[in-house]
């Protein structure tokens, strides 16, 4: 049953006896968070005015609304990136990727997203601003709607600039069951394109690394993709996105939520030149720097083949490769076949990569 | 890249391993010492070991100044930064190397304690220039390679007149380490006696120490132990070449010092930087090495000259009396007498994510260097055996 | 052993710094510890400082040996 349509909300800016926000060199302060009307009006004019969608709109705490049939996926991430704004985005067009990819992991088409923010007060609008149309336009290219979020303010000092949290929920096609422990002996590993984007870009831009590049962090929405995907194959077995912890991290969890070994081919990791020699000055391995615009499929071998093809098909799949292969091993070892023909293990790394000096 | 992806060539790679078989004597085995801790590193990043005859043993030795830093030198670097005010810069491999009671600079930090990560001395001098009213303590560590930048840090705070930065000097000096793992009271050419002195058939020379200090150092170990020096480049096809050289010094009875890394190393070295080094530190009556004791003439501390900017003298902490963990076995494996392996902490608990001593710390280390790149290896075997 | 990487020149700057280019990455390095660098020479980098210029020719020579290493392992094997 619907309920009675009710006219959009005007911005309290219209109101009289209001300003409005001052997004150029305004702050946020402790009574943006306070409940009253000065949070009303920064929900208003700033989220509800970017968001912008008919349920969103409506201004409840909750947002109601029916899925199509199937069964119902949801996820949640936090984003606490530094520095906020990077080459080839920012931590709002993060939040929004991080959680549609999240759903589009699962195998589900994703519908609705939740936007929590923590804003430490003396936070620019102007900052804020950027970061909410970008989450609105990363929004509307994914083809959600953000219909529910909350804003909390928390005193200078006790905050760092924003954090932002998503929730999202989809639903999963029929005939579609990608889940982390499905790899089987045999199956190929493929990944959509060049690794390390992410985190090199965003190490570039933190103060004491000195060093400039032309990598942009490849954060993106993967929904069209993974529909492609999954109509090539409608059986791929596994699903993820490699983000902190890079490829390796992720390839070990799925061995091991898996039960079983993985070995991968060097050269056929794809890696841009510019990658691996920021790696290089910083001593880091490309296998573990984030990404936030890829994933990695996990499918039966006979069907590798035309998964590469939709793929490559796809602008965001231009660079996609098989990389490797599931091998049965009780331990569940990643190992890698170098470029020299050796083999090592990709392990899993312990905490925060650190460089090496000597 | 340049210079660096030519030096990794499969084909070339192909090439090397089959003319090292075709050399090794298969009625001998062969074991060498790679000194250096970024040498253990690319044979295991590259696996090379797959590529060398099971005859032909890499024994991983002490080049890995995190690792060698005895308990005691960490416990005072986190006291300087518990009990003190100071801004500690360290160098990122040192952030969680465990001192006594497992303490590091990590949980310092976590604890409440300033410590910064920086990627060179230049990071450190500008946070003591951004921050005139806080002491600004620079924990340098590292072998002949690592030291001159520090030299160039402590001439550039006397020239810009800085009041508040000073040095916690641990750098530590190849050749008398190679003479400790030797043994300096070894006649040369005699067996290995109750003093375990390893047997080794020759050295893998560091690459970029030799690049400061040259090749004529090392001519005291071909001349007085009879034992080959190969100064070899950091890439895998370096190592690879450096030891089929090795392998043919031994076979010939020959005991020189051949330089693989021509292109990086030149007979004197780096004068200037040698010149900065001598200018800023002399060399300590001895300094304690995790895993070799006390080592003579070992390592450096500031000039009088420079006191300022010492440390040691600045500050004076309280510390517990070191201790190591008595199972670990980071002593001799950085000796090259046992194995990661060998040692019944590697694994359970000592891993990467919590580790025990050293070795395990650094990812040039013996033991992370095989449980990151290796360990697979040796269960494959245990499982091949049963 | 510590570890360092050859990189190339493409600026000169002031108080003895330079940038170098690894592959369209740019660092901002010193040039304190080694004399006579010019637009085009190879460096070895540490920490943030050049350690060594990159001789070109001994990098050739050094290759080609390698080349010849194993020629002569298939060589034999083909006598």
């Amino acid at each position: 049953m619907n309920a009675p349509q009710k006219p959009p909300q005007k911005p309290h800016g219209n109101k009289p006896g209001s300003r409005p926000l001052d997004l150029k060199n305004g702050r946020v302060d402790m009574s943006h968070g306070a409940g009253g009307r000065a949070m009303a009006q920064l929900i208003e004019d700033l989220f509800v005015g970017e968001f912008d969608n008919e349920l969103l709109n409506r201004e409840h705490d909750a947002a109601m609304f029916t899925l199509p049939p199937g069964r119902v996926v949801m996820s949640t991430d936090s984003f606490v990136i530094s520095p906020l704004f990077f080459p080839g985005g920012n931590i709002g067009s993060l939040a929004v990727h991080g959680t549609v990819n999240d759903i589009s992991m699962a195998g589900a088409k994703p519908y609705y997203l939740t936007a929590g923010f923590i804003i430490e007060e003396g936070f620019p609008l102007a900052d804020l601003s950027q970061i909410v149309k970008s989450m609105a336009a990363a929004a509307k290219e994914a083809g959600v709607s953000i219909v529910t979020g909350d804003t909390k303010v928390v005193e200078r000092g006790h905050g760092d600039g924003i954090f932002i949290n998503t929730a999202g929920v989809g639903v999963v096609r029929d005939g579609v069951d990608v889940c982390g422990d499905l790899a089987q002996p045999g199956d190929k590993i493929l990944v959509n394109g060049t690794l390390g984007d992410h985190g090199v870009a965003v190490m570039s831009k933190r103060e004491n690394l000195s060093f400039t590049t032309a990598i942009e962090s490849d954060s993106q929405d993967l929904g069209d993709l993974v529909s492609d995907m999954l109509d090539a194959v409608p059986d791929i077995h596994v699903l993820r996105d490699p983000t902190r912890g890079g490829l390796a991290a992720t390839l070990n969890e799925i061995a091991h939520q898996s039960g079983v070994g993985i070995e991968l081919n060097e050269d056929a990791i794809p890696v841009r030149p510019e990658v691996k020699s920021a790696c290089e000055l910083l001593g880091l391995d490309p296998l573990y720097v984030a990404n936030e615009g890829k994933l990695i499929a996990i499918c039966p071998a006979d069907k590798a083949d035309a998964l590469l093809a939709a793929m490559q098909a796809h602008p965001k799949g231009q660079h996609a490769a098989i990389v490797g292969e599931v091998l049965q091993d009780a331990r569940c070892f990643v190992r890698m076949k170098t470029g020299l023909g050796g083999t090592r293990m990709v392990d899993w790394l312990a905490g925060e990569q650190l460089p090496r000096i000597c | 890249m340049k210079y660096v992806e030519e030096f990794r060539d499969a084909e070339l790679a192909k090439g090397l391993s089959a003319a090292i078989s075709a050399e090794a004597d298969p009625d001998r085995i062969y074991r060498f010492m790679e000194f250096c801790g970024g040498h253990t590193h690319a044979l295991a990043r590259y696996g090379v070991e797959d590529l060398l005859p099971k005859n032909v043993h890499m024994i991983h030795g002490p080049g890995c100044p995190v690792c060698v830093l005895p308990v005691g030198r960490v416990d005072e670097a986190v006291a300087l930064a518990t009990q003190h005010d100071v801004i500690l810069c360290t160098y990122a491999d040192l952030m969680r190397v465990p001192g006594t009671k497992y303490e590091s600079l990590i949980k310092a930090r976590s604890k409440g304690a300033d410590v910064r990560m920086v990627y060179s001395t230049i990071d450190a001098l500008n946070i003591a220039k951004d921050n005139p009213d806080r002491e600004v303590v620079f924990f340098a560590i590292g072998f002949e390679t690592t030291t001159p930048p520090t030299a160039v840090a402590i001439k550039q705070a006397q020239k810009l007149g800085l009041k508040n930065f000073s040095v916690y000097c641990n750098h530590v000096l190849t050749p008398a380490a190679m003479r400790a793992i030797l043994g300096t009271h070894t006649p040369q050419g005699a067996p290995p006696n109750e003093q375990n002195n390893v047997i080794l058939d020759g050295f893998v020379g560091p690459a970029h120490v030799s690049a400061v200090i040259g090749t004529q150092p090392y001519e005291e170990f071909t001349r007085d132990y009879k034992k080959p020096v190969v100064i070899a480049g950091f890439e895998p096809l370096d190592v690879m070449q450096s030891i089929l050289q090795l392998i043919r010094q031994t076979n010939d009875g020959r005991a020189d010092v051949e330089n693989e890394y021509a292109r990086a190393v030149t007979p004197q070295g780096n004068i200037k930087a040698q010149k900065l080094v001598d200018e800023v530190f002399k060399v300590r009556d001895e300094f304690s090495w995790r895993g070799l004791g006390s080592v003579p003439l070992s390592a450096l501390k500031i000039r009088a000259e420079f006191s300022e900017f010492d440390a040691e003298l600045r500050f004076r902490v309280d510390v517990p009396n070191p201790k190591e963990n008595k199972l670990c076995e980071c002593g001799p494996i950085l000796r090259g007498e046992k194995n990661p392996v060998d040692c019944s902490l590697f694994g359970t608990p000592c891993t990467p994510d919590n580790p025990m001593g050293a070795c395990m710390v650094s990812s040039e280390g013996a033991c992370a260097a095989h449980w990151t790149y290796g360990r697979f290896r040796t269960e494959l075997e245990l499982e091949d055996s049963a | 052993m510590c570890h360092a990487i050859p990189a190339k020149v493409v600026a000169l700057r002031d108080d003895s710094m330079a940038d170098v280019e690894l592959e369209g990455v740019i660092k901002e390095v010193s040039l304190d510890l080694v004399d006579g660098v010019e637009l085009g020479d190879y460096v070895i980098l540490h920490v943030g400082y050049a350690l060594a210029k990159l001789d070109p020719e001994e990098a050739q020579k050094t290759l080609k040996l390698f080349a010849e290493m194993g020629a002569a392992v298939n060589d034999g094997a083909a006598a």
